[in-house]
């Protein structure tokens, strides 16, 4: 088995290096052929670990020893328990259809090859994330990721756009990760350890510890920590107010989109809370303040999915609001909910880019809603897997979202955690929200008239089946995964990998209520979500197919607040005027005035110019002229004898 | 000693002898000979200090290979040489990156080769020397000396504005020296007569003298390393110089400075340097934030890598004076981590300005799309100076941070912003450098890297990658040599 464990993600690695290094001389055929073979291996590994992790076969030990410190120990090693089981799954999955899906979608780009790389790179990165068992692992894949990420946004590296996208989305996440880094920071130097099971285990002792950061302002170690390791998951999970990096990234290539920004890397920071979930359970204040910052994100970005027309943007946005659902499971303490929306959201989530992304082909790159419009007749497989993949996003009873995300809103009303009602607020909102806009997408593209010109009508069709199938495929899970409620998050599923303490009842609330994946459905229809989402599908009908001329009525009506939604609330503008401008100007003064006016100017060369007027000064003494010197001896002489005289 | 063979002076002499050869039997007609001979003797100079680590005891705290003899009796002067595992991985840093600085002058340099090479070679000698004096006096002339080759390869081989850079540099360390040296006097008298630096770290000495002997030698190493404020001469130096000389500088020079702190200011005056501990805390942390800020406006690559070698170093200092084996191990590792990937940095700017003759950022752009491959490289470098774990420049600032925050949270706070600045100015850089499409005809007639580029560049990039994949072997030689300072920190002198 343990040979198994270090096949996952060592196989992705080969494939990264051979297509990476040697991709020049294999050529394109072999460079995809060895990548997509490698990844199923990992993948089929990933399966055969699950099923015994599923026998309650948990692994947890060290494959080599990275540094060693006096008593502490600075391992690479892998926990194999049902969390990480189920995202190895999950990432191999999802990463195996996206590299077939890229065949057809990176058709002829001059980059193939080192595309194929760095997408097996980084599923190797995600993999090592998800099995570590130690902090500094989990930094490595952590940081691994976002380099990747930072790789392919910028994959199409002559457009300014793409390289200014990865440069800011490697930076902001740099911002979470500093705080990330202090977490962990405090977690060695309190449990002089970085393993996750010893920290676990003597998390209890710590609890009551309080440290005084500003002095004479005792907090609770407790809450420092998990406040600083989450400062770490909204940079890598996009949560606001470090959620910019994220709708910009849609720069990459679309399969990246799907792989990276949508359904894996930007998952990280949710896993990582769910794996620290001993910690958390001990920080009242942090849940609290993830709910709040969950809460915002989940409403405040599904707004802006409403006004956006770039398919790809809209999709963002959905993908910025449901890690905003994510998070605020997280905080009512459902981590397995959350890990369970994780999940689905990953399948649907990836169906609707990669559906996006086969639109985006037959439209010739063109990614404008606008010009879309009645596309279904031409893609119908495109179309249903996006259809859907839809119905899951919005919670339709019976389709993976649906369950997912009404268990985390009836878990956040269950919650005592303060914060809980805002965010229980939200959730609830956005239901109708998430129905509008993500029907506005489909509406706007596959119904209607023909929007597109003649031209690019003609050459409509469906896309390769190497497109395709990743789409069916993928459309199984969309429909099916759902219906393992009971078991992952009702049942005892993740076992001790996630724990809850009593108090924090939600997810047991929910349990006794639950009946069944039949009872669940059945039940929906009796609650607000499913109205809501009703509500928002028949609204998008409304506005986008049968009275079209109302929205832009809507937008000149509420003129600001539709301007204020469309520039994203200002905040690009705000941070690029307050931290990019600020830091330069900052550099700039410490440059020009402190280094080279007052160290340089004043210091160093002024003691030189110094030096040189003492000299200056004293050569005039040595004119060279007798009469000098002996008018000089004179005066000398003379003061001499007046003093002689005054004194004696 | 090793079986009875001096291997620590063959360590030292060697490269200085080779040099001498060829200063002596080279001229401009036959370059190819002074380039082949300085080149093996730079290998042999590896070869012969690989025993250093394969024979090294990591048990033991004490001096290893030790030879001593009588230089000038009545003075109690010896030559007294030794390393433990604070200088031998210097020293092994130091004999790797000669080869490399051979190799990168092999075509760019046309005058006056012979006479290059012998500085290096020369150099890297004294440097060797330096590392392993046990005699104070033997380590001032080493110290002293290695200004020398220094000051001619930036005097000689520099840029337009060499002269004003060259004596900027000379006066600047020279300044600082001149303390140490009394401070060393001093200690001379106060041990009754003796010039080993062993004897001074037992030796008692009351609060206010130790305090003046650290200022002394604080301003011999703070220079050196250099650390704010008085900084401001290795940017031009670095701009002036030609590559290698840019990568010796950052690569080894530097780290005289940093050794100085642990052979001399720690040991000696351990109250002192408590004491004073947080003014060099706070200094270093200016240096990581004010200089990390300073090289985010940088237009000149050079001078960008220069000031984030000020800033790099930062984490030396910092580490030193956290006094816990986190931040001493951890700033041991920056130092070695720091003249691979600054070596590489300089080296990758060069491979640049031997095509364009530029060295401003404005004048490129788009590069990745004629040179793809040294773009692959400068990104692996470039992110190893942003410190990205499975880098070398991970393993050091980690180490330091995790050590800042046992003694005070925002110690670790400040330092870890580098996260932030170092990732800022290096990627804006090489956004500016690399990306975008092709800026100008220059750029558009720019040929990817030659056999000799990339044999160097991949030689650092598994430098860099080993040591950040897999730290245990330099980080086990140095446990019992850090744990012996530590220790030996703990027992006041007063």
């Amino acid at each position: 088995m343990e040979k198994l464990y270090l096949l996952v993600p060592l196989a992705p690695l080969a494939g990264a290096i051979i297509a990476g290094l040697f991709g020049r001389f294999i050529g394109t055929t072999w460079s995809h052929r060895t990548t997509i073979f490698l990844v199923f291996i990992s993948l089929i590994a990933s399966l055969v670990i699950f099923t015994d992790v599923l026998q309650g076969n948990i692994y947890n030990g060290s494959v080599y020893t990275w540094m060693v410190l006096g008593e502490t120990h600075f391992e690479v090693g892998f926990l194999i328990d049902p969390l990480s089981a189920t995202m190895m799954v999950v990432v191999s999955l999802v990463s195996l259809m996206v590299h077939i899906y890229t065949i057809g979608y990176m058709h002829g780009d001059p980059g193939y090859q080192r595309f194929f790389s760095y997408i097996s790179l980084f599923t190797f990165s995600m993999l090592m994330l998800v099995m570590s068992n130690n902090f500094l692992q989990l930094f490595f894949g952590w940081e691994a990721v976002g380099l990747v990420s930072y790789l392919l946004i910028g994959f199409w590296y002559t457009r300014p756009t793409a390289t200014y996208a990865n440069l800011k989305a490697f930076l902001v996440n740099r911002v979470g990760d500093f705080g990330f880094l202090l977490g962990i920071g405090l977690v060695l130097m309190y449990f002089g350890t970085l393993d996750y099971e010893i920290v676990f285990a003597h998390a209890g002792h710590i609890a009551s510890h309080f440290i005084e950061i500003i002095p004479g302002q005792p907090w609770m170690l407790m809450t420092v920590i998990c406040l600083l390791l989450f400062v770490g998951a909204m940079g890598k999970s996009a949560q606001f107010p470090l959620h910019v990096w994220l709708p910009d990234s849609m720069e990459g290539p679309t399969p990246i989109s799907a792989l990276i920004h949508a359904a894996t890397m930007v998952t990280a920071g949710i896993f990582m809370v769910a794996r620290m979930s001993p910690l958390f359970e001990l920080s009242e204040t942090a849940l609290s303040a993830i709910l709040v910052i969950g809460g915002i994100t989940t409403l405040f970005m599904a707004l802006v999915a409403v006004v956006q027309n770039d398919i790809k943007r809209v999709v963002a946005f959905s993908t910025l609001s449901q890690l905003g659902y994510m998070t605020v499971a997280l905080g009512a303490s459902a981590y397995s909910i959350a890990i369970f929306h994780l999940m689905t959201h990953a399948f649907f989530k990836a169906v609707l880019f990669l559906g996006a992304g086969s639109v985006i082909i037959a439209m010739h790159h063109e990614q404008d809603m606008r010009q879309m419009g009645g596309l279904k007749q031409f893609m119908p497989i495109t179309y249903w897997t996006m259809f859907i993949a839809a119905l899951a996003s919005a919670g339709v009873p019976g389709f993976s979202g649906f369950f997912s995300k009404d268990a985390i809103i009836e878990a956040v009303k269950y919650t005592d955690i303060p914060g809980g009602e805002f965010a229980y607020f939200c959730v609830l909102t956005t239901v109708f929200v998430t129905a509008l806009y993500t029907f506005r997408l489909m509406f706007m593209t596959f119904h209607g008239k023909t929007r597109m010109d003649a031209h690019t009508r003609d050459h409509l069709h469906e896309s390769p089946w190497v497109v395709t199938v990743p789409l069916m495929v993928l459309a199984v899970p969309t429909i099916a995964a759902g219906w393992l409620i009971g078991t992952m998050v009702f049942g005892d599923y993740f076992g001790d990998a996630i724990q809850i303490r009593p108090e924090h009842e939600a997810v047991a609330s929910l349990k006794a209520e639950f009946t069944g994946v039949f009872g669940m459905i059945l039940h929906a229809f009796s609650t607000t979500p499913f109205w809501l989402s009703l509500g928002g599908i028949l609204t998008a009908w409304f506005l986008y197919l049968y009275k079209t001329e109302i929205p832009g009525k809507i937008r000149k009506l509420a003129g600001p607040i539709y301007t204020l939604l469309d520039r994203k609330y200002y905040i690009d503008e705000i941070y690029s005027w307050v931290f990019a401008g600020g830091t330069r100007m900052l550099g700039t003064v410490l440059w020009k005035i402190g280094d080279v006016k007052i160290i340089d100017g004043f210091f160093v060369n002024g003691s030189a110019r110094v030096v040189a007027l003492i000299a200056a000064a004293a050569r005039q003494f040595q004119s060279g002229y007798i009469y000098h010197y002996a008018f000089t001896m004179i005066v000398g002489i003379f003061v001499l004898m007046s003093l002689w005289l005054f004194y004696f | 000693m090793l079986f009875g063979f001096p291997l620590l002076s063959l360590v030292i002499w060697l490269p200085i002898i080779v040099g001498l050869i060829v200063l002596a039997i080279g001229n401009d007609r036959n370059t190819l000979l002074s380039r082949w001979l300085s080149l093996v003797g730079a290998i042999f100079g590896l070869i012969v200090a690989l025993p250093l680590y394969t024979r090294f005891d990591p048990a033991l705290s004490t001096m290893q290979f030790v030879e001593q003899y009588v230089w000038f009796e009545r003075l109690n002067v010896y030559y007294h040489v030794g390393v433990d595992g604070i200088s031998m991985p210097l020293i092994l840093l130091n004999c790797f990156i000669t080869p490399l600085v051979v190799i990168a002058g092999w075509e760019v340099i046309r005058e006056r080769v012979s006479q290059y090479l012998g500085a290096f070679l020369i150099m890297s000698g004294i440097v060797n020397g330096v590392f392993a004096s046990l005699d104070a006096v033997l380590f001032y002339t080493f110290w002293e000396a290695s200004l020398i080759p220094m000051f001619i390869i930036i005097g000689v081989w520099g840029g337009p504005n060499r002269v004003y850079a060259a004596i900027k540099f000379f006066l600047y360390t020279l300044l600082g020296s001149l303390l140490m040296l009394i401070a060393l006097i001093y200690l001379y008298h106060v041990s009754d007569g003796s010039f080993s630096i062993l004897d001074y770290h037992q030796l008692p000495i009351a609060m206010t003298p130790q305090i003046l002997i650290f200022i002394a030698f604080l301003l011999a190493f703070a220079v050196k390393v250099p650390m704010w404020p008085v900084h401001t001469w290795l940017p031009d130096a670095h701009v002036e110089a030609p590559t290698g000389g840019s990568v010796v500088l950052a690569a080894i020079l530097l780290k005289l400075g940093g050794y100085g702190f642990l052979r001399f200011s720690l040991p000696i005056a351990p109250d002192a340097s408590l004491y004073l501990a947080d003014l060099i805390v706070l200094l270093s942390l200016i240096a990581v934030v004010y200089i990390g800020l300073v090289a985010l406006m940088q237009q000149d690559m050079k001078k960008l890598i220069a000031y984030s070698s000020v800033s790099h170093m930062g984490f030396v200092t910092l580490g030193f004076f956290m006094l816990n084996g986190l931040g001493v191990e951890g700033a041991m590792v920056q130092m070695i981590s720091h003249g691979f990937i600054s070596g590489a940095m300089f080296l990758c700017v060069g491979v640049l300005y031997d095509r364009l003759h530029s060295r401003q950022i404005a004048d490129y752009g788009g590069v990745i799309n004629k040179m793809p491959i040294f773009a692959a490289f400068f990104m692996l470098f470039a992110m190893a100076n942003a410190g990205l774990p499975g880098t070398s420049g991970f393993v050091g600032e980690f180490m330091v941070i995790m050590g800042a925050i046992e003694v005070n949270f925002w110690y670790a706070f400040f330092a870890a912003m580098t996260l932030i600045l170092g990732a800022a100015y290096t990627l804006w850089m090489y956004k500016r450098v690399i990306f975008g499409a092709v800026a100008n005809s220059n750029v558009e007639g720019l040929e990817d890297i030659s056999k000799r580029e990339f044999i160097l560049l991949v030689i650092l990039a598994i430098a860099v990658l080993w040591l950040g994949i897999y730290p245990f072997p330099l980080t086990e030689i140095m446990h019992a040599t850090v744990d012996n300072l530590l220790e030996h920190m703990t027992h006041s002198k007063l």
